[in-house]
């Protein structure tokens, strides 16, 4: 099921004291609900993307728990109000015990 | 735009509930798509060729509601440019017995540019047509040494968005003299003809009915110039083949398969209906 | 069993009302409520913000907007999906405006509910009809 999982994040260049980033990030997954089933009708298992975090130097920004109610290829946007440069870390957890990584560095002003 | 009649409601078609209903907000909307400050050209007049069966050219994206026009606005919010990202990865990729990648001869995919917009295309030599899934398996089996790539799967829509994306902006340009000629003469039969148990064209609905309903779908002018499309229905890319054999298939009729020759004549007859249009590769379609 | 007129309207009325509320669904809203606030008072109103459009041209992709500033978390609910929960949430400490934003499955027309656990750790609640429209076009 993991074949092909490709994540996709947007950071911008810098951050300015007292100004928040809007941090943006999709990844390509089936988010197959569990609620489907098959030609021959049985269910298809569920297999989800079930949480995402994004992290800054070591410090949480947001700790997401997804259900099987988010779109295929999930998208998830946010903020994050930082006071240094340094690199955001974005974390998804597969169903299947799978974890995908993506990075991004970011200048301070 | 002018206010448009209905002309064409067969009464087999509304007993079955395929009536087509005007609307208070069926015309498309007036809108500019700017991508990331870049306009992208979605009216146009009509081509010659059309003999006015269209008063002017239409995108697609003019026809959908405010969210999901909104997401085509922007690169990220696109759904549908990951694809291009993976496209880039099949790309870069080695496979067959020649050891070679897309990339060992084409260096980076913009030299792809300008591609889509004239594609499909009758190859002189060959008399094959040639569209941009036909160009990636010729050169799969021809020069790498791999296997063709499934047409409707998901690496060779991966590969369409690549390419298409390369082409974003140019406008729509496909020829219909030389040796485009009889298969757009074939093209056009089909598009005309009327198929399945609901007996209908791609004409009664995308000529004489866009911009009206038929149930909750707003009707476009089914052009081409926006695919593949990330469709928010399968959450995923459509070639412009897949969608012909899902528009044939819902007039309850046996479809054509993609890559038949029907297909292909009525892919490079559809495309030559939007000439004018820019590519959007790739736009975002419900 | 001779069931008289009335009592007969009587029992298809019932199940006619049995069918349009399916009790196992407003059961996990109320659970899933209670798993996020521990059973504390929910109010109406003010401090949390759900942005979600009137009318869904798709159901399968909704985008949806959530903003309740101070927040720690914010759980949004599709109580109309046959399992409710969508997503939760939590705002690290590296927050900035606490807000977010996703795109959801909607099976039908339906409220969407956010809930926001406020900085004072008092609970809000808002919602949003969505209406999901079925396409003519299957494929």
């Amino acid at each position: 099921m993991a074949n092909d999982v490709k994540p996709r994040v947007k950071v911008p260049k810098s951050a300015k004291a007292g100004e928040a980033v809007v941090l943006k990030t999709l990844i390509s997954h089936p988010m197959e609900s569990g609620q489907r089933k098959d030609k021959d009708g049985a269910l298809i298992p569920r297999s989800i993307i079930n949480r995402f975090t994004c992290d800054f130097n070591g410090k949480n920004v947001i700790d997401v728990t997804l259900e099987p109610a988010i779109s295929t290829n999930p998208y998830i946007e946010f903020e994050a109000m930082i006071g240094e440069a340094g690199e955001f870390k974005f974390t998804w957890y597969d169903d299947d015990g799978s974890v995908y990584e993506d990075s991004k560095p970011i200048e301070f002003a | 735009m002018k206010q448009r009649k209905i002309t064409t409601a067969l009464a087999a078609t509304a007993m079955l509930g395929f009536a087509f209903t005007g609307a208070a907000f069926a015309e498309p909307v007036d809108d500019a798509l700017v991508i990331d400050g870049t306009e992208i050209t979605i009216r146009a007049p009509a081509p010659a060729h059309l003999n006015g069966a269209l008063p002017d050219l239409v995108s697609g994206w003019a026809f959908r509601d405010t969210e999901t026009r909104a997401m085509q606005m922007d690169d990220f919010d696109n759904p549908g440019m990951i694809f291009v990202d993976r496209g880039l990865d099949t790309w870069n990729a080695v496979d067959g017995t020649e050891g070679k990648s897309c990339a060992s001869c084409h260096e980076g995919p913009e030299s792809m540019a300008g591609l889509r917009a004239v594609t499909p295309r009758v190859d002189e030599k060959t008399g094959k047509v040639m569209n941009i899934e036909a160009y990636v398996n010729d050169c799969r089996t021809t020069r790498m040494g791999a296997e063709a790539l499934n047409l409707r799967g998901a690496q060779m829509t991966d590969m369409l968005a690549l390419i298409s994306h390369q082409s974003r902006g140019q406008l729509m340009n496909v020829a219909i003299d030389g040796a485009n000629a009889p298969i757009y003469e074939q093209g056009k039969e089909i598009y005309y003809t009327r198929y399945g148990q609901l007996e209908m064209s791609c004409a009664n609905c995308h000529e004489d009915n866009y911009g009206n309903y038929i149930r909750s779908d707003h009707l476009s002018q089914g052009q081409t110039n926006g695919f593949p499309v990330y469709r928010l229905k399968d959450a995923g890319l459509v070639s412009p083949q897949s969608r012909f054999v899902g528009c044939v298939r819902d007039t309850r009729a046996e479809t054509f398969k993609a890559g038949s020759d029907e297909f292909n004549a009525l892919e490079l007859y559809v495309a030559s209906r939007g000439n004018g249009l820019a590519v959007e590769g790739v736009s975002v379609r419900h | 069993m001779i069931l008289s007129r009335r009592e007969a309207l009587v029992l298809a009325l019932g199940s006619v009302a049995a069918a349009a509320i399916p009790m196992a669904a407003l059961a996990s809203v109320d659970d899933a409520v209670a798993a996020f606030t521990g059973g504390a008072a929910v109010t109406d109103g003010a401090g949390v913000t759900l942005t979600a459009p009137e009318i869904a041209e798709n159901g399968n992709t909704v985008p949806v907007s959530v903003d309740a500033p101070g927040a720690s978390a914010i759980l949004i609910l599709a109580a109309g999906n046959p399992t409710p929960a969508v997503a939760t949430f939590n705002f690290g400490e590296l927050a900035g405006a606490h807000m977010a934003s996703t795109r959801i499955r909607l099976s039908k027309t339906q409220d969407v509910v956010a809930i926001a656990k406020l900085a004072d750790g008092t609970f809000v609640r808002t919602s949003s009809e969505v209406k999901v429209t079925i396409g003519g076009c299957g494929g």
